[in-house]
Formats: structure tokens, C-alpha cells, sequence
């Protein structure tokens, strides 16, 4: 134990004045805990003045207790006083040295994206979905029954030759590569309950070298509708609703005559692509019509009691026009600075 | 089609002044859709000269020029340019005498292809204009010499306007004919389609001559094999005509109309057939009458017999080819090509002239056999009005006397007709309107009907109609409506939006397969769409993990020869486009697929020879056939990936992509599909030994199945394939994925106590698998273990060689209370004892 000092209100302000002396040159939280140590810690004159106090005489000990209680709160609360500001100088002290080049950070993640064309025929479906209908499908590899028979393509008929098909070795067996998705119509009639209302997107094949407007594979979206009482009104109705989903708010459709095999009466759809880059135009779509009573009668389905529509547009081709692309083959090559253009939003 | 106005014009009203545009947008109204426009691209002045006189002048280059004094005007008046009426003018033909009429092109004036004309300095003269050929007004392919007018027997006066005099003012529209249109391949029927458009007067060219019925000349027709129960031809018409004059020219205007046509004049009884088979869509055969032996037969080919066609190839015939026969033999494919040996020649004067109507099936079929597409076998194809053959001859006739001379032997010919009247179809009232959905009157619906030329007669049943010999394609009722929707116009039907019965929505694996495509592209990767066609080295590298032979569909007729097969897997599409990247320049690649593979079975024959008809329902046992006559064809899941993962950037060292990114991707895939894989060291030929994990699927029957690879390709394969030393691939059968995933997900309810985390170090052998460790750590350590992460893979000090210490970060908790350290090494040690009985397993400290 140091040696006895006595308790006056000098030594006790003596002590507080230098503890708070040193606390003012305290900078950093190691000083603070040295200054805490040297004058309020075991040892510290005020920590000695208080264990003296017991032994004082009885009637000095409320007196003395009080000026030396009094000075080590003082003290107390300055060190925390001054704690809290070390610490938070302190604590912007590393913020600043923590400090980084946002526009410089290393990017961890590869970016990706879907492919235009996928996005777009979610799309349609998501548009028809939404109309309570539903998405079908059929095989790429398809039997010619499929493809043109059951779709009113006679075997001999110029028709079939102009679909530029590619058969499948041997030509015997009677398989294509489906030439048009409208082989789901005659498969969703045979699989579904009446009334139907399917599209089908998918892939399609036609024998045309690959150039800027031609590709020899390619996707299509389909739809059929086959209830009581359908008529072209309801085709125009469709398609109209379609338009103005993809294309916007003032999209139309302009019907003009047309041959299908498929379909009677037959329409080539032109549509009004009111947002055009250039100036509000019609574009050439896709093909419709009344489907033909012989594909019902494929599908064992009473021409008489029920008709329907179909209608069928490349999709290759409506993203080319509603996206102002000029060149079929960046649709697919895979360029991925193609894809990455849309992300994963078409 | 190409049709010139003025031809149209002489068959129907063209409003003055209709331009190209116009007509073109009438027709489109009916159906005839447009592909373009033709003319001469000429621009005047181009005029008739008169060449006084010339003087020959020899150059030093050994040609001879001619300077000539060309009168281009009346004398004293000045000529279309405003120039002098004489003119200087070099010429390098030597064909013309003094005195000749010849066209000349004036300065200011414009030949095909941009072609001006002005007064320039050549062989020490200004020549002031051009003497022009037939092949430079795009004329004829004739360049001998310059055009003298009198050869066309033209002596018109100078100065005159040469544009209109040789026809070559006249423009086209060209327009799309579909193939259940035949009538229109002809100006008569498009003259029709203009008339029922526009309303305007259509003069039928049928009308303007008179069908004469010649006999005497012998024609059989012998089918003995008609196709599909079809005779060959059902109308066979010729007459002769003597006395032809081979020396004369076809005159201007029918040049320029076959011209305009797309049609080169070859001689004026060629152009005669040609322009009657435009103009009335009959094709016409000419015969060098004097070449033949006896009459005429159809019939079909005999077996190995052959004939010379008219472009000079021997074809070896088919025994279901028709043919048209004299005495001798085969003289003529029918309907498709004439025959060498009694073609119309420079000596011709005789002529015999068929028009005949032969079976569309028939002649597509030789047309297609032989490669033969010919302007007759289109228009047969398509069906040629059965009543047009004799109106055709007679106009046939018509011009080979007033223009070529000759004089028809009206004793000598021949009309055979046997074709089938068109049958009547009932129109029931209301039909059109329930199908079309526009309100036409009945009158509407009976007068475009007869615009069309069908005759139509009220009864109580309904409009009985009986279509115009020229439209085979109107069978049914539903083809009525077509031709009353179309004439009335479609812009009548109003838009009304179908209520369709509430959907189910996109169904869980279109559902499923999106989000896949999502959450991979979300996980760094490109969607590409790969062509399907690879060559065999391919599909035998990676359509099975051994190297052997795949079955797969090989396509007949391919665009490329070497990729004729489609793809048993994606992963060659996949490098193709990676190749293709790469050579672009970017070197850093994650691309994924979803796609169909082709996978027939070994040994199986797809597909069958006879197929069902169509317009009936097939019955059960042939819907099953077709059903099954269709090679599998899955859905995969293909990725790829190479270079870097991470990029090199400051304070992040490049990290390169590998097998690590491509199991990153799997599990991408399980995620998507709530599905979980097993992955086990892999072997497959295209893929490093040491890098290739092979991944399984538990089905819902309990039993697992592999669903694909993933790994690095061959280093010598990326060598061979001009690739990066690593490309890391992965393949899964999306479809098998598809059918494991559950429809609900189980969920284990979640424990709120506290967890108790403790590590375990296990040596085990170095060629272990860690993740076999793992699942029997898993399966020893009983229901506390919540989770296990392997943390550290330790070989060296402290560790036996040829093993390593693997540490496991372990989370044990209970569901129902607080776990004691106890519980928690007890589980533990469970784990390691089961590691310990499985691998060898021992507990390091």
C-alpha cells in the first residue's frame, strides 16, 4: 500500500485535476487504458484516498466518503466521456482505411441469358395462357401422316413438293422433320377433349440454305381453336388480341386471301406494327384461316357439329421485325454477344 | 405470273392511267399475292433512224468501223432531243445497208442496267447517239448486229418513238399463283381475278375464236396403268397447219410481251405456242408434222424405253410416265417436255399442234422424276381447264396463219374429250355466313359465286352450285365460302375475341423446363440454339460415354453431306458454337442448351410404308402404328463451359472455369427441379479420366438411374477440336430429371433449439472418394446430424502417405430439446465408426 496521503479537498482535487489532465492528451484506446489504469485504477491516488477513508474516524468518514466519491465519479465519467469519442474516432479511422473503389470491385459472377427466340415463345404462351388456352406439343421427327396427310396435303399435290421437306432415310418410312408445327393440331385433336384451344411453338425444318432471311431451322408458333359456332370473326379476334400484346396498343390485322391446305377459307395476316422503328407499317405475319373440314375429319371430329381456326406465324421472323433486326443468322449462330443483348427480357 | 398490262388490258377495263401499284393492290384483294414488277428499264429518246449513207473505216486495232449519217427526224424539223435531224454516229455492226430503218438512242437517253447515252469522241469522230442491237433494249439475246426494223417487217416513218413501236413501254406485275390456282397461270384468269376485284369488264379470250373440229388425224389414247384409277389425259386436240413460213420473225410486240413474260422468243411458231399458253393457261406442243410417222398415242412408257427431250438429254423412262408416241416410238414426255426428234426447226413449215389435258398427278410425277419442272407441267400440275384445249388450238391456228403464213388444213385434226363434267355442291343457306361470321346476303353470296363463273341455282335446300370448269379446287362447301368471302372482300369480317373454357395453365414441365432455362442463365450461362445435324465422328464421340457406333436418324436429303445424321447428344452443337465464339474473339464461354436429342433404338425400324388415308380418322390399331413409328426423341440439358470462371481483376486473380463450374451448374439443375443427384467418379471416352463425375437420380419406383455426365473434355479431343486445353461439359436427360422430381416436396419441420457444431478429421485412403466419406458419416451419425460440409482435404505431415485426413464441419441438432456435447460427439463418433467400417476410416486428433 503507498504511503498515506491526507484526505483534503486539495489532494482530492489535485488528483481529479491531474487524472483529467491526462485523460486530454488520452488519443487512442491504448493511452485511455493506461490513463484508466494510472488514475482509477488499484493504486491510483483516488483508489488510495478511498481505502483510507476507513480508517478515519467515524464522524469524518461522510464527509471524506462524499468529497472522494464525488471525485471518482467525476473521473469515471470523464473516461467514459472520452472512451465513446476514442471510439468512434477510432471507428472512422478504419471506416477510412476500409474505403474502396466501388467502380473497381472484381465481378465474381458470370452473367448469362436466355436465348430471343425462347423468351419470345414464352412469351406468346404466356400471352395465350392467359386467354385459357393451353401449350402443346409434338415430335420434331414426325411421320409424314402427321404432317400432311392428316392436314389435307395430298400426296401428289404441288404443295407437299413446295414444303422443301427433309425426309428421313429411308424415305420409305415416311418420317420428316416436321416441316410446320400445325402436325400438333391434328395430334392435340386426337389427344384433348372438345372444345380445343392449343398453341403449339416449336421447332421447324425446311430444306432453304441459311442467309439473311432464310434459315433451315426455325421455330413456328401454332394455334388451333375448335369449338361450336367458331367463325373468321373469331380468328380476327385472336389474332387482334395477340397483335396489340406483342406489338402494342394499335396493332390490327389485315386479312388478305390465301392457299393452305390445312385451311379453308385460307388468309395470309398482315400486321400493323404501330411502334415500328421508321414510322407505324404492315408487316407480313403469318398464314390462317377456317380449318379445313378434312383435318377434322382426320381427327374423327363431325365438321358439321364442330369448326375452328388455325393460325401459325415464324417466330424467327416476328422477333425480326419487332425487334429491327436485319440478319436471320445472328438469330443462329449463338453469338453470345447476341443473346446477351437481351438478357433475360425480349 | 407475270402479266404485261397491255395484254391484261386487251382481256379486261384497266382504268387509264391504273399504274403497277393499282393492279397490283387489286389483286391482292383476291389472292394474288405480289412479288414484283418488270419492264425494260428504257428511257428515250430512242427513235427510228434511217441510215443515208456510211463510210467503212478500218482501225489499227483490225475492226472496221462504220461512220454513218443517220436521218433521226423529218427533214428541216428537229429531232426528240432537240438536236440536228441528222446525225453522226460510229458503228461497229456491219450488218446494215443505206437505206436501213434501225433505232437509234439519242443523247439523254437510258439502256438496261444504267446505261447513259450521250455525244462522246471515238475513232476520231463524235458520234451523237447510238444504233442500237436487240439485245441492248433488252429485246433478245440476239447481238449479231443492230436491230433493222425491216427484218420484224416494220417501215415505220423516222423520228417515230421506238418504245411504243417495239412494244418495249409495256410493264408487268408479277404475282404469286398458289397451288390450288392453276386457272391464273394465264392472262385469261388473272384478266378474271382483275374483273371480279374491281368490277371492271373482262372480255373472255375464249370468246374470240371458234373452235373448229377437225378430224382425220389419228390420236388413241391407251392408259393401261392410269395413276390412282386417273387416265392419263382426258382431252387431246390437234389440228395442222401447212405452209408455215420458217423465214419470218416474230413481230415486236409478241417479243416484248414474251419478254415481259419471262419468256426468251426462240422462233415465231415457239412464240406462237408460248404466247397461246399464257394468255388462254394451255400449254400447246408443236410437232414437225413431216417428222412423224403415223398418228398419235398416249401412253404410258414402255419398260427401258427412252427418248430425247427437247434440252438434248436421253432420259431413260419410267413405265408410269406418259408419253406421247407416233409409229416409231416416244416422241414426247407429256404435258412436260417435247421430243428431239419432231421439234419445230429453222426448216419447219408443217405443223401439228396439240392441247391436250393430261392427269395433274401424272405429270407432277414425271415432272419430279425427271427434274423437270417446265412452264406446261406447272400449269398441269395445278389443273388446266378441260374446256380451254380447243378454244386454244384455234387461237393457235389463228396466229400461225396471220402471222407466219400458214394455212390450216380444217379436214385435218383431231378432238378426243373425256373429262369429267364438275359435279354440283350444295350450299346450304347460312353456311357461309356461320363459317365466315360475315352477314352476306343471299344475294351477295349468289352473285359472287357466279363473278367466279360457277352457275348457281336457288333450290329449298340451299344455293346448288356447279363451279366453272376451271377451278378443280372448289370441291366443297367450305371452298364456296372461301371464293364468296374473297370476292366480297375479307375486310368485312368484324373481330370478335372467342371465349375459351378456363385452361390448366402451363403444365409442370413446361413450368419446370423455363424455370431450368431461367436459373441456368441466372447462373452465368448463354442459351444457344444449336442445328440438330452432325456428322457420324460426332455423334459417336458423345452420343455414348464408350466409343462405338450410336443408332441415330440420318436425314435423305441433307444440306451437307457430312452432317446428315441428327444429334443423339447436344454436346457437339454446343463446341460448333463455342468454335464459332471463340473465333470471334471471345475467349471466356458459359453456353447451355435445351434441346431435343434423336435417340432411335438399335436394331429398330421407325416410321412405316403405308400410311393411313387422310380425311378419315384412323382406327386404333393405325393411330398405335403411327404413334409408334416415332423414334424417341428427349429433352436435354447440354453446358459448356471454358476459359475463365472469374475474370482476372484488381485484387482477384483469374479463376478458370472447369468441372467445378460445370457440377456448380448441376446443382443449378437440382435446385430448379428439386431433385437431388448423386454424383460418382464417371467414365466416358470423350471426357478426362480423372475429371468426369457421372450423375444419378433416384426414380419415384426407388431405383437409381444415371442421367448424364459432366467433366472435361480429352485434352486431345479439345486439341483436335481447335478448343482451349479445358472445356468442361455436362449433359443431363432432362426428361428422366423431370419424371424423378416429385410433385409436392417434403419438408422436415425446423428445429428452434440450439445446434451444436463440432469437426471431425477422418485418414482415410487417398483414392476414397470424399463424397462416399461423406454419405457414410452421414448414415453412422443417425438423425442429429442437420449438416455436413467437407472443409479441408490434409495430405503430409502427420497423415500416412498414400492417404489424406479429410475434416468435416458437423451441425447436430435435436428437434425436441437442447443437445448436450455428449449427445452431440456421440453422434459423431457414430458417423466416424461408420466411415471406419466402410472405408478404413480412423478418427485423427
Amino acid at each position: 500500500m503507498s504511503e498515506p496521503i491526507a484526505i483534503t479537498e486539495q489532494a482530492v482535487s489535485d488528483a481529479v485535476d491531474a487524472a483529467l489532465a491526462a485523460l486530454a492528451t488520452a488519443t487512442d484506446s491504448a493511452e485511455l487504458r493506461a490513463v484508466r489504469s494510472a488514475h482509477a485504477g488499484e493504486g491510483s491516488t483516488l483508489a488510495t484516498l478511498n481505502a483510507q477513508i476507513k480508517s478515519l474516524p467515524g464522524d469524518q468518514k461522510a464527509a471524506a466518503g462524499k468529497l472522494v466519491g464525488q471525485a471518482r465519479a467525476r473521473v469515471n465519467q470523464a473516461i467514459a466521456s472520452r472512451e465513446t469519442e476514442v471510439v468512434a474516432l477510432e471507428e472512422a479511422q478504419k471506416l477510412a482505411a476500409e474505403t474502396v473503389d466501388v467502380t473497381a470491385l472484381p465481378s465474381r459472377r458470370r452473367i448469362g441469358a436466355r436465348h430471343p427466340l425462347s423468351l419470345l415463345q414464352d412469351r406468346i404462351a404466356d400471352i395465350f395462357v392467359g386467354m385459357g388456352w393451353e401449350v402443346a406439343e409434338g415430335p420434331e421427327v414426325e411421320s409424314e401422316w402427321f404432317n400432311f396427310d392428316a392436314l389435307n396435303f395430298d400426296a401428289d399435290h404441288p404443295a407437299r413438293a413446295m414444303q422443301d421437306t427433309f425426309f428421313i432415310d429411308p424415305p420409305e418410312s415416311h418420317l420428316v422433320l416436321r416441316t410446320h408445327t400445325s402436325p400438333v393440331q391434328v395430334r392435340s385433336l386426337l389427344e384433348r377433349p372438345l372444345p380445343v384451344y392449343v398453341i403449339a411453338p416449336g421447332r421447324v425444318y425446311r430444306t432453304d440454305e441459311l442467309d439473311a432471311t432464310h434459315t433451315p431451322v426455325f421455330s413456328q408458333v401454332e394455334g388451333i381453336a375448335i369449338d361450336k359456332g367458331l367463325t373468321m370473326a373469331h380468328l380476327r379476334g385472336t389474332l387482334e388480341h395477340f397483335a396489340t400484346q406483342m406489338f402494342g396498343e394499335g396493332a390490327k390485322i389485315r386479312l388478305r386471301p390465301n392457299y393452305f391446305p390445312f385451311t379453308e377459307p385460307s388468309a395470309e395476316m398482315d400486321v400493323w406494327q404501330p411502334n415500328a422503328k421508321g414510322g407505324a407499317r404492315w408487316v407480313e405475319w403469318g398464314g390462317c384461316g377456317m380449318v379445313n373440314p378434312n383435318v377434322l375429319r382426320s381427327a374423327g371430329i363431325d365438321p358439321d357439329e364442330y369448326s375452328g381456326f388455325a393460325f401459325g406465324m415464324g417466330i424467327e421472323r416476328t422477333l425480326q421485325f419487332r425487334n429491327d433486326l436485319n440478319d436471320m443468322r445472328d438469330m443462329v449462330e449463338g453469338d453470345v454477344r447476341f443473346s446477351q443483348q437481351f438478357g433475360m427480357v425480349v | 405470273m407475270r402479266v404485261p398490262l397491255s395484254w391484261l388490258a386487251e382481256y379486261v377495263d384497266l382504268p387509264v392511267g391504273a399504274s403497277i401499284a393499282d393492279v397490283h393492290a387489286a389483286l391482292v384483294k383476291v389472292g394474288l399475292e405480289e412479288e414484283g414488277s418488270h419492264d425494260f428499264d428504257l428511257q428515250g429518246p430512242i427513235v427510228v433512224g434511217q441510215v443515208l449513207e456510211f463510210v467503212p473505216e478500218p482501225q489499227s486495232n483490225g475492226k472496221t468501223i462504220r461512220w454513218c449519217q443517220v436521218r433521226v427526224a423529218p427533214e428541216g424539223q428537229p429531232a426528240a432531243d432537240g438536236g440536228a435531224d441528222v446525225r453522226g454516229i460510229v458503228c461497229g455492226a456491219g450488218n446494215f445497208f443505206e437505206g436501213d430503218k434501225v433505232v437509234v438512242t439519242l443523247p439523254g437517253a437510258v439502256l438496261p442496267g444504267g446505261f447513259a447515252i450521250a455525244a462522246r469522241k471515238t475513232y476520231g469522230h463524235v458520234s451523237d447517239g447510238m444504233i442500237a442491237s436487240a439485245r441492248e433494249l433488252g429485246l433478245g439475246e440476239d447481238h449479231d448486229g443492230i436491230l433493222r426494223l425491216s427484218t420484224l417487217g416494220l417501215d415505220p416513218e423516222v423520228g417515230t418513238d421506238a418504245l411504243p413501236l417495239l412494244g418495249l413501254d409495256d410493264e408487268a406485275v408479277e404475282v404469286n399463283v398458289t397451288p390450288d390456282r392453276g386457272y391464273a397461270f394465264s392472262i385469261r384468269g388473272i384478266a378474271r381475278e382483275f374483273s371480279n376485284s374491281t368490277g371492271a369488264a373482262f372480255r373472255d379470250p375464249v370468246a374470240r375464236v371458234t373452235p373448229v373440229a377437225a378430224n382425220g388425224f389419228p390420236v388413241a389414247i391407251h392408259d393401261e396403268a392410269p395413276i390412282r384409277g386417273r387416265v392419263g389425259a382426258t382431252v387431246f386436240v390437234t389440228r395442222v397447219v401447212r405452209g408455215v413460213d420458217p423465214t419470218r420473225p416474230s413481230p415486236a410486240w409478241l417479243v416484248s410481251r414474251l419478254k415481259l413474260a419471262g419468256i426468251r422468243s426462240i422462233s415465231l411458231v415457239v412464240d406462237i405456242t408460248n404466247y397461246v399458253m399464257l394468255e388462254f393457261g394451255q400449254p400447246i406442243h408443236g410437232y414437225d408434222l413431216d417428222a412423224l410417222q403415223g398418228g398419235l398415242v398416249v401412253r404410258r412408257a414402255a419398260p427401258g424405253e427412252t427418248l430425247e427431250t427437247l434440252d438434248g438429254q436421253t432420259r431413260r423412262l419410267d413405265p408410269e410416265d406418259l408419253v406421247i408416241a407416233d409409229d416409231r416410238g416416244a416422241v414426247g414426255l407429256a404435258g412436260v417436255m417435247g421430243g428431239a426428234s419432231t421439234e419445230i426447226g429453222d426448216g419447219t413449215t408443217n405443223v401439228l399442234v396439240e392441247s391436250a389435258n393430261f392427269d395433274p398427278v401424272s405429270i407432277a410425277r414425271t415432272a419430279r422424276r425427271h427434274k423437270l419442272p417446265s412452264e406446261a407441267s406447272r400449269r398441269f400440275e395445278r389443273g388446266v381447264d378441260p374446256a380451254v384445249a380447243q378454244p386454244a388450238a384455234a387461237r393457235v391456228v389463228e396466229l400461225l396463219e396471220t402471222l407466219a403464213g400458214g394455212t390450216a388444213d380444217d379436214g385435218l385434226g383431231s378432238v378426243h374429250h373425256e373429262h369429267p363434267e364438275p359435279g354440283s355442291i350444295v350450299l346450304p343457306f347460312g353456311y357461309v355466313q356461320r363459317l365466315v361470321g360475315v352477314d352476306f346476303t343471299s344475294d351477295e353470296t349468289a352473285r359472287s359465286l357466279a363473278e367466279i363463273g360457277a352457275t348457281v341455282e336457288e333450290t329449298s335446300a340451299g344455293f346448288v352450285v356447279t363451279p366453272p370448269s376451271w377451278r378443280p379446287d372448289i370441291t366443297d362447301k367450305a371452298s364456296l365460302a372461301e371464293e364468296v368471302a374473297r370476292i366480297v372482300g375479307y375486310d368485312r369480317i368484324p373481330s370478335i375475341l372467342p371465349v375459351a373454357p378456363p385452361g390448366r395453365g402451363l403444365t409442370v414441365t413446361q413450368v419446370t423446363r423455363r424455370r431450368t432455362a431461367d436459373v441456368l442463365a441466372a447462373g452465368g450461362l448463354t442459351e444457344v440454339l444449336a442445328y440438330p445435324f452432325v456428322g457420324a465422328a460426332m455423334n459417336r464421340a458423345f452420343g455414348s460415354p464408350r466409343d462405338e457406333e450410336v443408332p441415330a436418324i440420318r436425314v435423305a436429303n441433307p444440306l451437307d453431306a457430312e452432317a446428315s445424321l441428327l444429334r443423339t447428344s447436344l454436346l457437339p452443337g454446343l463446341i460448333d458454337i463455342a468454335r464459332r465464339n471463340l473465333s470471334r474473339g471471345l475467349t471466356d464461354l458459359g453456353l447451355f442448351e435445351l434441346g431435343l436429342v434423336f435417340r432411335p433404338e438399335a436394331g429398330r425400324e421407325y416410321g412405316q410404308a403405308e400410311l393411313p388415308a387422310g380425311a378419315r380418322l384412323p382406327d386404333a390399331g393405325e393411330l398405335a402404328e403411327l404413334h409408334g413409328g416415332i423414334p424417341p426423341q428427349p429433352r436435354r440439358i447440354g453446358v459448356l463451359v471454358l476459359g475463365n470462371a472469374v475474370d482476372k481483376q484488381p485484387g482477384q486473380p483469374a479463376v478458370p472455369a472447369g468441372i467445378a463450374d460445370v457440377l456448380d451448374v448441376v446443382r443449378l439443375v437440382e435446385s430448379a427441379l428439386a431433385v437431388e443427384l448423386r454424383v460418382a467418379g464417371g467414365s466416358h471416352t470423350a471426357l478426362h479420366p480423372g475429371r468426369t463425375a457421372e450423375l444419378f437420380v433416384r426414380g419415384a419406383d426407388g431405383v437409381e438411374r444415371s442421367v448424364g455426365f459432366a467433366g472435361e473434355l480429352l485434352p486431345t479431343l479439345t486439341q483436335e477440336l481447335d478448343l482451349p486445353r479445358v472445356v468442361a461439359v455436362a449433359e443431363l436427360d432432362l426428361d428422366a430429371l423431370l419424371a424423378a422430381a416429385g410433385e409436392t416436396i417434403e419438408v422436415a419441420p425446423i428445429s428452434g433449439y440450439p445446434a451444436a457444431t463440432q469437426d471431425l478429421s477422418l485418414v482415410v485412403d487417398a483414392a476414397i472418394p470424399a463424397g462416399e466419406v461423406e454419405r457414410a458419416v452421414v448414415e453412422g451419425a443417425g438423425e442429429l446430424l442437420e449438416s455436413i460440409r467437407l472443409v479441408d482435404d490434409y495430405r503430409g505431415t502427420g497423415v500416412p502417405d498414400a492417404a489424406k485426413s479429410l475434416t468435416f464441419a458437423l451441425r447436430f441438432r435435436a428437434p425436441d430439446r437442447t443437445l448436450t456435447a455428449a449427445e452431440a460427439s456421440e453422434a459423431k463418433l457414430g458417423g466416424a465408426a461408420k466411415a471406419g467400417e466402410l472405408f478404413g476410416a480412423t478418427v485423427r486428433e
